[in-house]
């Protein structure tokens, strides 16, 4: 919303209801949490260090939470924030999250992504190897490398060259599986494949790519897609639904040419 | 590949889902183009005559089989998906992400399922007597002997609560309709901006058109519009 864009700076209290969980064995419950002073210059991750901050002093464990570039490029910060994985801007990470999405005496809902397939290593820290184990399976292209060709050597349509920048720019953050009613992985996979199908250095392992990441997917239990859109809403990058559409030709042909 | 796995895996189950429910739409098309015969209002002449045919013609007959088996591949394979689906999230959210979809996106099973009620109903209503128990009364136009369905379909919409469950069930297939045509032709893989514009445009008049043809029918029975 533009209005809480606004750059007027403020501070506020706030009350946190957190999801801590010990370990992925032992359920997990929210506790309450209150944060005051709060600069609305502040990014949500960094409002969790003052709270984490507070714990410590208070000799309390603090709040486990993913992240790395804290600049919206790596897809480690996953926090599902007020019923939106990423919280309330479209099309944002958490760690892009600033503090003037929200206002004083506002009580903020976090929870870890919750899928089996990526189950809690500890409150909201979360264990997506599964992803990892789905772009092995398939997600890159077996080349030589050796000199730089040139690049006029590859011709690739600009229109494919655009649609598989666009697909290349998922950070394999999760929020779509998190998103979806159905813990479906299809946003993320259908990504990977339309980024390496569209240019030709993907195009000799395009039939096997595809059949194999998609029986990894399965392997690792996430659901199937009923193109319910949560996903696409919520990406932070905004991959586009049609991936996957173009995800479901990929595979049709593929298995219907598979010797 | 083997064919079994193709149609175990996830995209797989889709793609039986995808196709079935497009065969099916089909199917809607010719149902409600038979139906609006009775609005010729001509006593359910024209009506009875394409239902004689439909019922009597051979190809119409084989049709039929392939109708029940697509109906059933879809109901089986929707609950078994819906099912599956469920069981991939053990802990839920507190908060649930309802703004990201729209409400009928997420509730294809429940509107599936008013929608199969509907059918051991509608079939009770029409399908068994017209191919099992008969249908007492015949009319004769030319001189060929033709099952009197008009009668049969005047007489079932007499009663208000058959009126009203009808319609019901009609606003279910508008919205059952209303995310499955343009998810169906997402899932068989047509990924084109252009054509999706156009398919959520196309899904979205067919779901509004398509169930309010089939509602104003016993709603026109009932209220003695067409006699
Ligand atoms: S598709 Fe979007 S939401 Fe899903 S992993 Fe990639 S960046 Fe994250
Ligand atoms: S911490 Fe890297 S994207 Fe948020």
């Amino acid at each position: 919303m533009e209005s809480d864009r606004t750059m007027e700076h403020y501070h506020m209290n706030l009350n946190l209801k957190v999801w801590r969980q010990p370990n992925s064995q032992t359920p997990g419950a929210f506790k309450l949490y209150r944060v005051e002073n709060i600069s609305s210059e502040m990014s949500f991750l960094e409002m969790f260090d003052v709270l984490n901050e507070q714990l410590i002093r208070d000799g309390e464990d603090p709040i486990t939470f993913d992240h790395d570039c804290r600049e919206g490029i790596c897809g480690s910060c996953s926090m599902y924030i007020n019923g939106k994985p990423h919280g309330p801007w479209a099309a944002n990470t958490t760690c892009q999250l600033h503090m003037r999405a929200f206002h004083d005496g506002d009580t903020i809902v976090v929870e870890p992504w919750r899928a089996n397939s990526f189950p809690v290593i500890k409150d909201l820290m979360v264990d997506r190897s599964a992803f990892d184990r789905i772009i092995q399976a398939g997600g890159y292209i077996s080349v030589n490398t050796g000199n730089a060709v040139d690049g006029n050597s590859l011709p690739v349509p600009k229109d494919h060259a655009d649609q598989a920048f666009a697909a290349a720019m998922c950070i394999g953050c999760g929020a779509c599986v998190a998103a979806c009613k159905n813990s479906s992985a299809m946003l993320f996979l259908s990504a990977k494949v339309s980024h390496l199908s569209l240019l030709p250095q993907g195009d000799p392992e395009r039939s096997s790519r595809v059949v194999n990441m998609v029986a990894q997917m399965d392997k690792e239990g996430f659901g199937a897609c009923t193109n319910t859109g949560a996903c696409e809403a919520t990406c932070p990058k905004e991959i586009s639904i049609a991936n996957i559409a173009r995800l479901n030709k990929e595979y049709l042909l593929a298995t219907l040419t598979a010797e | 590949m083997a064919l079994k796995n193709v149609l175990t895996s996830s995209v797989g189950k889709k793609l039986v889902m995808g196709f079935t429910g497009i065969f099916l739409i089909l199917f809607l098309v010719v149902h409600a183009g038979l139906n609006a015969c009775i609005w010729a209002n001509d006593g359910g002449e024209m009506f009875n005559k394409a239902a004689h045919f439909m019922g009597g013609n051979l190809v119409p007959r084989i049709l039929e089989v392939g109708l029940f088996g697509g109906i059933f591949l879809h109901i089986i394979q929707g609950y078994l998906l819906t099912l599956d689906n469920r069981s991939k999230r053990s802990v839920g959210y507190a908060v649930d992400y309802s703004k990201g979809s729209k409400w009928y996106s997420r509730s294809m099973a429940i509107l599936g399922t008013i929608l199969l009620l509907f059918f051991i109903l509608h079939w009770k209503h029409f399908w068994v007597p017209s191919r099992f128990t008969g249908i007492p009364e015949a009319k004769f136009y030319n001189g060929i002997e033709v099952h009197d369905v008009f009668a049969l379909m005047k007489d079932t919409f007499s009663e208000a609560w058959v009126v009203i469950f009808y319609v019901i069930s009609c606003a279910a297939l508008g919205y059952h309709l209303a995310h499955g045509f343009q998810s169906a032709f997402k899932t068989i893989g047509i990924h084109n901006r252009r054509y999706h514009t156009m398919l959520s445009a196309v899904g979205m008049g067919f779901s509004i058109v398509i169930p309010t043809l089939f509602a104003l029918m016993p709603i026109s029975l009932y209220l003695g519009w067409i006699r």
